[in-house]
């Protein structure tokens, strides 16, 4: 790297900013698949991780394991218990980023999680950490914008997009304080509820996702009861992108052993479903 | 910011930010953030409005039994020897706690802003039973999460509020208890952030709620030197509660934090030793953090997950604690100890004989530190003890640990 500046430069106009620009000129929407790190163990993660762009992943979303994760249903809360109860740890989510880097230099990697183990590893650090490592953008979920100004200057410093949440619940005279300071994407919570659960209507959404790009220029994915191949049509047809986490949970767990150990075929299941969301994706033109 | 009080008062606090210091702050999802934000609006109008005060203070005086009486507990200060000692005794508070005060004050909120539905998390169940008897008395459905853990060491309370018309959810994610009843009650919330109200039960979560559980709780304190006044003409040397979240301690203390002479003295619940891992010691042994929508004192381990807490009483066993504490703590305004599970259950028995009055274990633990304290001060002395709840909820737990069969 030449310089801090030059480099920070680089970097916003990075990974994410790119893979948007060039599936725009695609003319279709992103699939972001999500995947909880460590879940059920590191090796099986890591297996998913690494085959998801082969399957059709145009950005990867890695949860981070929290105990206490207050917006997740109970299928993401018993992917982080798994993940927890394997070991994990942030040093190890930055870790698997770094071995997915060193093969993979194009697809845009999301960190979503909870501030508190970030806080924890040092906010600084941390920042410093996973840029290194070849994160590129940051989710946190209960780090809302009122509270966002302990973490921008490090996030912006090592080129990490800041990407909002934006709910139902966020109202034309919330959004552009919400919108501001953050890049990369938007990331629509489609339903008022936790992750897992509902799915918001085609005709919401239709309504929604019109009303925020009111707001912005950046594209906007959507999320929280996106699980099926049609689902994610449908999310990219409102909008630019469609993340999917519980239903690819889902599929892995039924997959587990007795005690919670991979299968034969975790991965495949998990990738073979990345799949069928993909090609339902790349269907929809733009 | 609370401008009846100067810049500088110690009861300023929070910040338009809702921070006290560095702690406090709402840290929820955007999905909340919204409502957390039409919360405070609707509880600043209320405080403006001139009939506000006056509806709750009748709810207090006439329904839930106010002011509670101020008890010199002769038996007991001769029993332990030096400073004389006094009971708040707000354990004779409707529902048999101090939590109503809040609960109260929160319904009469909810109903302003035209919420439908109640939400409520609970430890013990005292928290619990207390919103659900407010919940009855309005008309109002209400939803109560509580660990499965807590549900069968509670039964009793379990059973109150099933009768008294609530829900109650068995939460079985993480070790269920507290903290997992919380995290349940904010997931409620998130879904159905329209008609619901959520009345938190202790001084934590996102800004405005620690501010808003100390004000309604306040009226402890300022009952206290009301009566310590007419009793004995001055303020006291002591002021000592127990500490879970901290909803009694802060009622307590608050009115005196500008009065430099009183030593404030909160007991945490050491479980079974401060150097076990088997403790609730937020502040003692904790380390700052977020979780529940606030920034402040947790158990946690070095990778910032969040542990679990132990206190025989179920009432104290949360890893986190209220933010304005973590301000008192780092500033030194108050002085943060610990009560074992032991030395808890020695002063209960205590207690039940001299006073004949037989307190709930997190009041037990305050009074195991007054029975320590009181022998090293004078007996011209005073000290102010808040019996924030009564035992019955807790003979059974007391029995077990006796090693008596009921």
């Amino acid at each position: 790297m030449s310089g801090s500046e030059s480099a920070s430069v680089h970097k916003i106009a990075g990974r994410i900013a790119a893979r948007f620009a060039a599936l725009k000129a695609e003319g279709r929407g992103a699939l972001i698949p999500f995947l909880e790190a460590w879940d059920p163990d590191a090796a099986t993660s890591m297996e998913i991780l690494r085959g998801m762009p082969a399957a059709g992943a145009d950005l990867i979303e890695i949860g981070c394991p929290f105990t206490d994760p207050m917006a997740d249903g109970p299928t993401v809360q018993l992917a982080g218990r798994r993940a927890l109860n394997s070991g994990a740890t942030m040093a190890h989510t930055l870790a698997m980023v770094r071995e997915f880097r060193s093969e993979n230099n194009e697809t845009p990697i999301v960190l979503m999680g909870y501030l508190n183990p970030i806080l924890s590893y040092g906010v600084a650090r941390f920042c410093t950490d996973a840029g290194a490592a070849g994160v590129d953008g940051l989710i946190i979920v209960d780090l809302p914008s009122e509270e966002a100004d302990l973490i921008t200057a490090d996030a912006k410093a090592n080129g990490l997009d800041l990407i909002r949440l934006v709910a139902p619940t966020t109202d034309d005279a919330r959004l552009p304080l919400v919108l501001a300071g953050s890049s990369g994407f938007v990331y629509y919570v489609s339903i008022t509820g936790i992750t897992g659960t509902r799915t918001a209507s085609a005709d919401e959404l239709a309504e929604a996702i019109p009303r925020i790009r009111k707001f912005t220029d950046l594209p906007i994915a959507i999320g929280f009861g996106v699980r099926s191949p049609a689902q994610a049509a449908g999310a990219v047809k409102a909008a630019d992108g469609a993340v999917v986490a519980s239903a690819l949970i889902d599929g892995m767990v039924a997959t587990l052993d007795g005690e919670g150990r991979a299968g034969p075929n975790s991965v495949r299941v998990v990738l073979d479903q990345v799949q069928a969301l993909a090609d339902a994706v790349r269907s929809v033109r733009k | 910011m609370n401008k009846s009080f100067g810049a500088n008062s110690l009861r300023s606090g929070p910040d338009e930010r809702g921070r006290f210091g560095e702690f406090g702050g709402r840290f929820v999802a955007e999905t909340l953030m919204p409502l957390i934000l039409e919360v405070e609006q609707a509880y600043n109008a209320a405080r403006a409005d001139p009939t506000f005060q006056p509806e709750l203070d009748a709810y207090l005086k006439n329904y839930v039994g106010r002011p509670s009486p101020l008890w010199f507990a002769e038996r007991l200060t001769k029993a332990i020897g030096g400073a004389k000692v006094y009971f708040k005794r707000d354990e004779l508070n409707h529902t048999g706690a101090h939590k109503i005060n809040s609960c109260m004050g929160q319904i009469l909120l909810a109903k302003r802003m035209g919420k439908t539905r109640i939400i409520a998390e609970t430890g013990a169940g005292q928290h619990g039973v207390a919103t659900a008897t407010v919940c009855a008395l309005f008309g109002l459905p209400c939803t109560v999460y509580m660990g499965a853990t807590d549900v069968a060491r509670q039964a009793p309370n379990v059973f109150r509020m099933k009768l008294l018309g609530a829900e109650v959810v068995p939460v079985t994610s993480g070790a269920s208890t507290l903290k997992d009843a919380m995290n349940e009650a904010l997931r409620d919330w998130v879904a159905n952030v329209r008609d619901t109200f959520y009345i938190i039960g202790t001084v934590a979560g996102p800004h405005p709620y620690p501010m808003m559980v100390r004000d309604f709780q306040s009226v402890i304190g300022e009952e206290t030197k009301v009566q310590l006044r007419e009793a004995e003409g001055r303020l006291p040397d002591a002021c000592v509660a127990a500490i879970g979240g901290g909803s009694n301690a802060m009622g307590l203390f608050h009115p005196f934090l500008d009065d430099a002479s009183v030593r404030l003295i909160g007991v945490e619940a050491a479980g079974h030793g401060l150097d076990t891992h088997a403790h609730a010691a937020s502040l003692s042994r904790g380390r700052p953090g977020v979780l529940h929508g606030n920034r402040t004192y947790l158990l946690q381990d070095e990778d910032g997950q969040i542990q679990e807490a132990h206190s025989i009483s179920a009432g104290l066993d949360y890893p986190g604690i209220g933010p304005e504490h973590s301000w008192l703590h780092e500033i030194k305004r108050v002085e943060y100890v610990a009560a074992t599970d032991t030395e808890a259950l020695d002063a209960f028995q205590l207690c039940t004989r001299t006073e004949g009055i037989i307190p709930a274990l997190e009041p037990a633990h305050a009074l195991a530190y007054v029975s320590k304290l009181a022998p090293t001060m004078g007996k011209d002395q005073i000290i102010v003890m808040n019996l924030c709840g009564r035992g019955d909820k807790d003979i059974f737990t007391v029995a077990d640990a006796l090693g008596v069969k009921l």
